[in-house]
């Protein structure tokens, strides 16, 4: 059969499927355009893509909504969003093309010296410094990302129990932390803490606490070289240390293996679980929750890290996604309507409880006892957070994973075999030797 | 090959196949027939026979199967190859070329090979899953009553999705989940945490691969069972042979063929372990195997171009694991007549 008609044949194909697949590859574009906000909004035009990650928002109508108030003001402009379950994965390889929305949220994946290549720049650092954490999408004086919201971090507490364990005022101390867990499951018989080992991206909110221990904006940016983040008496040693006391203590959920994030919201409402490590944002959510289980809203508080400095709690606030413009976007100023019109005027960050990414605007309802007990909030730096993420990557660590958490956490409760103190030692050499090799 | 093999569902491929050119000769017969009565030209049906048309109509069968094949095998891993020999992080427009590099670098850090040892808890279980499904194989191949129901509950778990059976399980493992709950009924309570420490974790997801994969097992050998032919063991009888001797001398050396490719899957499968892991434990608590590491390396860390040679690493040891496999245990042929 090999006669030359047929390899010919099949040669096409082969090269047909290349060919179809070179096709779809390329990516990166022109750079420089400014996807500047347009003078007048009735001018505006054309139709934009958002890509969003919140499909239970596009679910229930709620972003319809947004966009219909939107449209009131740039009544030319067509809003559709994509929304997109596994938003990390399928976007990261979706940037392998042109075509990923003219909106989008930046992937952790990409490195911070990429984004001239895939966003349009949004203006210069001194425009745009009415945004919190604007420093974290700074390449070269340009912003090429605003964030969405921040969030405040902190302990999500249900405080019917704490009160009923006799515990009426915020720890100070992680011992008194840990006292005030272990009267939680003396006196109540409910988890004093629960983990969310199973999902894990709840241990991962443990990092969000950077800075808090030092009342340090810069703890973020402290990272970047060899350091030993987790030497004693450092940010990441007193936040993992209490995580990995509570667990010692048994004062965590018997099972953490199985642990299920949607139940864990409802025990927490019902006033079975006390206690979660988890940002500003989760506050609604529960408060939802404690009202689903026949409780009312205020039986959810939410205290700072248990750490203070000069006599005062200290509260990082950390950005969300930024929203920023696709470089490949033929409609840049529409999209770029869109960005600073959800970011100031959508109401957005109120409704959901959390930080406005605008200076200027007050806090929020659910961090109103924050504010009401003086806790001094500050925005982290995010200046150096890409030389931070290169380390991280090198060294296998993963600051911003769940997994070194859910090694410490077996090594708490036995599962694991080894002591904290090598284990930390361990995390300080590899991130250590990583930070020598990584940017050079 | 022999007759067992061709009539098994593993070697349903080459049955069809010689089905259809019989059928196709059987057409062309007919038509060659008809042009035969209407003209005696014996000429034009050569002409028929060696017209462009007639030489690539089997490629333009083949032309769907082939192009879907190279698009979405071939060419994927020809690319992953590729990246393996570069320092992509999966997203940068840029990459560069760092030869062999990433080879060095898997081979000097041994805490990446040690993983392998997680897989010898699902080898472990492969060797119960092939022994309960040549079991149920055996006996359901004997006329017993309500067989087709049995055949059809023992490759059902199979046909459902691995990452349903990761949450059905999960459920399953959970404290005060079903599995706790139905030893309750049998008087035995336990407070022990089926996914907590490594050992108890590996052997209860290795347990939940047992169940999902013994179906496969059974339907290839029972289909293996089930060609033997019948005189074979009245034959058997009338010597006097039990069942026993009868499975020993009759049924294994005519499935030894579907057997040792059982055990091949089995051993690249035991290596090669992803869903259930990942989907259940995440690879938390000692239960990472290589794929998993290898997901982590390139979807956590960015490091596509390390993983992708990772993966080309375990491609290779599978390879080098079936040729040791097939020297050791050759594919002889087998007479039973």
């Amino acid at each position: 059969m090999g006669n030359k008609k047929t390899t010919a044949f099949s040669g096409a194909v082969l090269a047909a499927a290349m060919l179809a697949l070179t096709a779809c590859g390329g990516g990166g574009g022109a750079t420089g355009e400014v996807a500047a906000p347009p003078a007048d909004p009735k001018e505006v035009s054309g139709e934009i893509k958002v890509l969003t990650q919140r499909t239970d928002l596009i679910q229930n109508g709620t972003l319809r909504r947004y966009a219909a108030e939107f449209n009131k003001v740039y009544p030319k402009v067509r809003v559709d969003f994509d929304g997109i379950t596994d938003y990390e994965g399928e976007v990261k390889i979706r940037m392998n093309t042109n075509g990923y929305g003219d909106v989008l949220f930046i992937p952790g994946a990409v490195a911070k010296n990429d984004y001239p290549k895939f966003f349009a720049p949004l203006g210069t650092t001194a425009e745009l410094s009415k945004y919190r954490f604007a420093d974290k999408t700074e390449v070269d004086g340009k912003v090429y990302g605003i964030a969405q919201f921040g969030t405040a971090n902190g302990f999500v507490y249900n405080k019917k129990l704490w009160e009923r364990a006799g515990v009426t005022t915020w720890p100070k101390t992680p011992d008194e932390f840990l006292a005030g867990l272990e009267a939680v499951k003396e006196k109540t018989g409910a988890t004093p803490y629960y983990t969310n080992f199973k999902d894990g991206w709840p241990l991962v909110q443990w990092t969000s606490n950077l800075g808090v221990v030092g009342c340090d904006a810069r703890a973020s940016d402290a990272l970047a070289g060899p350091v030993s983040p987790w030497k004693a008496g450092s940010e990441l040693r007193t936040a993992d240390g209490l995580l990995y006391d509570i667990v010692k203590r048994g004062l965590s959920e018997k099972d953490p293996t199985t642990t299920n994030w949607e139940t864990s919201k409802a025990l927490l409402g019902e006033g079975k679980i006390a206690t979660m490590m988890l940002g500003s944002w989760a506050v609604t959510q529960m408060q939802d929750a404690a009202k689903r289980a026949g409780g009312e809203a205020s039986d959810i508080g939410f205290m700072p890290f248990p750490v203070q400095k000069d006599g005062r709690h200290c509260a990082a606030l950390v950005s969300d996604y930024q929203q920023a413009v696709s470089i490949h976007s033929r409609n840049k100023p529409a999209a770029r309507a869109w960005i600073d019109w959800f970011t100031e005027k959508s109401g957005f960050a109120e409704k959901e409880g959390v930080v406005s990414a605008v200076k200027s605007a007050p806090m929020p309802a659910t961090l109103k006892e924050f504010v009401d007990n003086d806790v001094s909030f500050f925005d982290r730096s995010e200046a150096k957070t890409a030389a931070v993420n290169d380390i991280d990557e090198a060294a296998e660590i993963g600051l911003n994973k769940q997994d070194y958490r859910q090694k410490l956490i077996d090594l708490a409760r036995g599962a694991a075999k080894g002591s904290p103190e090598d284990f930390f030692a361990d995390l300080d050499k590899r991130w250590d030797e990583a930070a020598k090799t990584a940017g050079s | 090959m022999n007759q067992t093999t061709d009539t098994a569902p593993g070697g349903a491929a080459v049955t069809g196949r010689s089905g259809t050119d019989t059928a196709e000769a059987g057409a062309a017969g007919r038509r060659r027939g008809r042009a035969g009565r209407r003209s005696p030209a014996a000429g034009r049906t050569r002409s028929w026979r060696d017209a462009p048309l007639r030489r690539i109509t089997p490629w333009l069968f083949l032309a769907a199967p082939l192009a879907l094949l190279i698009t979405f095998t071939y060419v994927p891993v020809a690319s992953m190859i590729s990246y393996g020999f570069t320092d992509w992080d999966g997203v940068s427009p840029d990459r560069e070329n760092v030869g062999f590099d990433n080879y060095v670098r898997i081979f000097t850090r041994p805490e990446l090979f040690r993983v392998f040892l997680v897989s010898g808890y699902y080898l472990a279980a492969s060797v119960v899953q092939i022994a309960v499904a040549l079991y149920f194989a055996v006996i359901l191949s004997f006329d017993l009553r309500f067989r087709n129901l049995f055949k059809g509950i023992l490759f059902f778990p199979y046909l459902i999705n691995g990452v349903a059976i990761g949450f059905v399980f999960l459920y399953f493992f959970q404290d005060g989940g079903t599995l706790d709950s139905v030893l309750t009924w049998l008087g035995v309570t336990t407070d022990h945490a089926w996914l907590g420490d490594p050992a108890s974790a590996n052997a209860s997801l290795a347990g939940v691969s047992v169940w999902r994969f013994t179906g496969l097992n059974f339907v290839l050998f029972l289909g293996a069972v089930q060609s033997i032919p019948g005189e074979l063991y009245e034959a058997a009888e009338l010597d006097g042979a039990g069942k026993w001797k009868q499975f020993r001398h009759i049924i294994a050396p005519s499935i030894k063929p579907v057997i040792s490719l059982s055990a091949i899957l089995a051993i690249s499968g035991s290596l090669s372990v992803f869903e259930i892991p990942y989907i259940m434990t995440g690879g938390a608590t000692g239960t990472q195997t290589f794929v998993i590491q290898t997901v982590k390396l390139a979807f956590q860390f960015n490091k596509t171009g390390l993983a992708s040679a990772a993966a080309v690493v375990l491609l290779l040891i599978i390879l080098l694991v079936t040729w040791i496999q097939r020297r050791l245990v050759p594919d002889d042929k087998v007479d039973l007549v």
